[in-house]
């Protein structure tokens, strides 16, 4: 039986391990070939260990374990022209590009007075700005294919204010205004624009070490605290329910599916 | 110094205490007449108690202290015919329509699988077909002014986000989000804007009297899943006053907001965004 996204290729940014890395190999598994970017460097400022080129290896060798082509690059969201140049040579080597996940993201979480100008650049720079390239430049490559599908990462975080994130929902609320207007100006190509909302999802991001940073805050300021509960009786997803999610609006089977949030928050953002 | 609704006058459903006294005060301190009505007989099914008909003369006094007209009627949302009868008489008295506040409401809390048919039928009627009744029995009037005129309907922070342990509310208070949606986009022709207002927990009988029934529903609710206590709060401390809400409907039937339609208001303390 053929894959539900048999035959198409897809650019995933932050595709070393996570998220990502789970959204490159659902999409292959269902039959598409893969251009995967991560930085693949040290980050600063994050409770967590950042990507390796080993983890980026890691998912190199998941997706050809399923008899599906892989074009792996380190470059950095933020940097446009090591962005375009992965993009290029992953369609001239794979001959198209359908579908887009923009996945890369940090997470700083520190109270609204403790957030340095740093991380907000940091945080904005690479979560908004980083989406905003790559939409932009993959853009053109699937307006010459005829149509696509964007998925943009956004989060809970990008419906509603959780705490001590000031610059993740600033940044996460801003994918969702792009996301609707991209989904504007590119319907006219049948280019799909969405936005996926995960609530806290089982990945390195989500360490004991960028988790317990919330611990003296929620301690500070008990009122917020059950802002996190999801309605589910689960604290966080697998990375495969958010791929899930990607697959299905990546898919044909979403084909009139866009400028829509798409929740995968186990409720958060209804609580 | 003129006030912000001189000589306008408005109408004001479930005007016998709590937010729909305070909203008849607002307007009345604001240069506006009152037309007031509420329920004088214990709604059926509700486990508080309703007003009564000396809450609606204590209204009346307090209307007329401030030296504004006001006629004021028993009279049951439900009841679309006397209501309609209540309302000509009041612009015969008063002269014309400018403004109504479709506040009266009902909330039977409980958990869903306390919820019986009586409970979501009483709350709909009251609370989304009452505010329609409301609407249609004061358009007519409005429209004979030729001067356009001020729709404001009582929704709740529970007709954005749904609150726990309040299915019929909920279900009510949603549907007059959409109702004003709707008759703003075909009354805006006639220069009649159509706004929702929406309160989040509000120190008034119908709140005092839901969390001191014994055995109340939250009670029930909160034993049977406590997770959802959380969704109860408002980010603001305190509890808010009736007046905060009365300053809205207030801005909202002012010319001061002669450009807002169709927009919904909170007034929430923050419970909508938590």
């Amino acid at each position: 039986m053929a894959g539900r996204v048999e035959g198409k290729v897809a650019f995933i940014t932050g595709g070393a391990r996570g998220q990502g890395r789970s959204h490159a190999v659902r999409l292959a598994e269902e039959g598409a070939d893969i251009i995967a970017v991560d930085l693949c460097d040290e980050i600063p400022n994050v409770a967590y260990s950042s990507a390796t080129e080993d983890d980026l290896a890691e998912t190199v060798r998941q997706v050809e374990a399923l008899d599906r082509r892989i074009i792996a690059r380190k470059a950095d969201v933020r940097d446009r022209d090591s962005m375009k140049a992965v993009i290029d040579e992953g369609v001239a080597e794979l001959g198209k590009l359908d579908i887009v996940v923009a996945n890369a993201g940090i997470c700083v979480i520190a109270g609204w007075d403790e957030t340095s100008v740093d991380v907000w650049d940091q945080t904005i720079s690479t979560n908004l700005t980083g989406v905003w390239n790559t939409v932009q430049l993959t853009a053109p490559h699937l307006i010459a294919a005829g149509g696509g599908s964007m998925i943009l990462t956004s989060s809970a975080a990008g419906l509603k204010g959780l705490p001590f994130l000031t610059a993740y929902v600033a940044a996460k609320h801003g994918v969702v205004g792009l996301m609707r207007a991209f989904a504007t100006e590119l319907a006219e190509h049948s280019i799909r624009v969405n936005t996926l909302h995960p609530t806290g999802v089982n990945t390195p991001m989500a360490d004991p070490r960028t988790m317990e940073k919330f611990g003296p805050l929620l301690e500070a300021h008990p009122k917020l605290g059950p802002m996190m509960t999801n309605l589910l009786p689960i604290e966080s997803t697998e990375p495969r329910d958010q791929s899930n999610a990607v697959l299905f609006l990546a898919s044909d089977e979403a084909r009139y599916v866009t400028s829509m949030e798409f929740t995968v928050d186990a409720g958060n953002t209804q609580y | 110094m003129a006030g912000r609704v001189e000589g306008k006058v408005a109408f004001i459903t479930g005007a016998a205490r709590g937010q729909g006294r305070a909203h008849a005060l607002r307007l009345a301190e604001e240069g506006a007449d009152i037309i007031a009505i509420d329920i004088s007989e214990q709604v059926d099914g509700v486990p508080y108690a309703t007003a009564k008909a000396e809450d609606l003369q204590e209204t009346v006094r307090q209307v007329e202290a401030l030296d504004r007209r006001i006629v004021a009627e028993n009279c049951d949302v439900r009841d679309v015919e006397n209501m309609k009868s209540v309302v000509e008489k009041g612009v015969a008295e008063l002269g014309r329509l400018d403004i109504v506040s479709a506040n009266a409401g009902v909330d039977i809390v409980g958990p869903w699988d306390t919820m019986t048919p009586e409970i979501v039928r009483t709350t709909i009627d009251i609370n989304l077909i009452g505010v329609w009744n409301t609407v249609m029995a004061s358009v007519p009037h409005i429209l004979a002014g030729g001067r356009g005129g001020s729709i404001i309907l009582t929704s709740s922070a529970n007709g954005l986000k749904a609150g726990p342990w309040n299915m019929a509310y909920n279900m009510s208070k949603y549907g007059v989000t959409g109702m004003a949606k709707s008759f703003a986009q075909e009354l805006a022709k006639h220069n009649i804007r159509v706004n929702s207002v929406h309160p989040g927990g509000v120190d008034t009988p119908m709140a005092q009297g839901i969390m001191n029934v014994e055995e109340s529903g939250f009670t029930k609710g909160m034993e049977a899943n406590p997770d959802l206590v959380g969704m109860l709060t408002q980010w603001l401390p305190g509890m808010m006053p009736a007046r905060e809400i009365s300053n809205a409907i207030l801005f909202l039937a002012s010319d001061e907001s002669a450009w807002v339609t169709g927009h919904a208001l909170a007034v929430d303390g923050g419970m909508t965004q938590y």
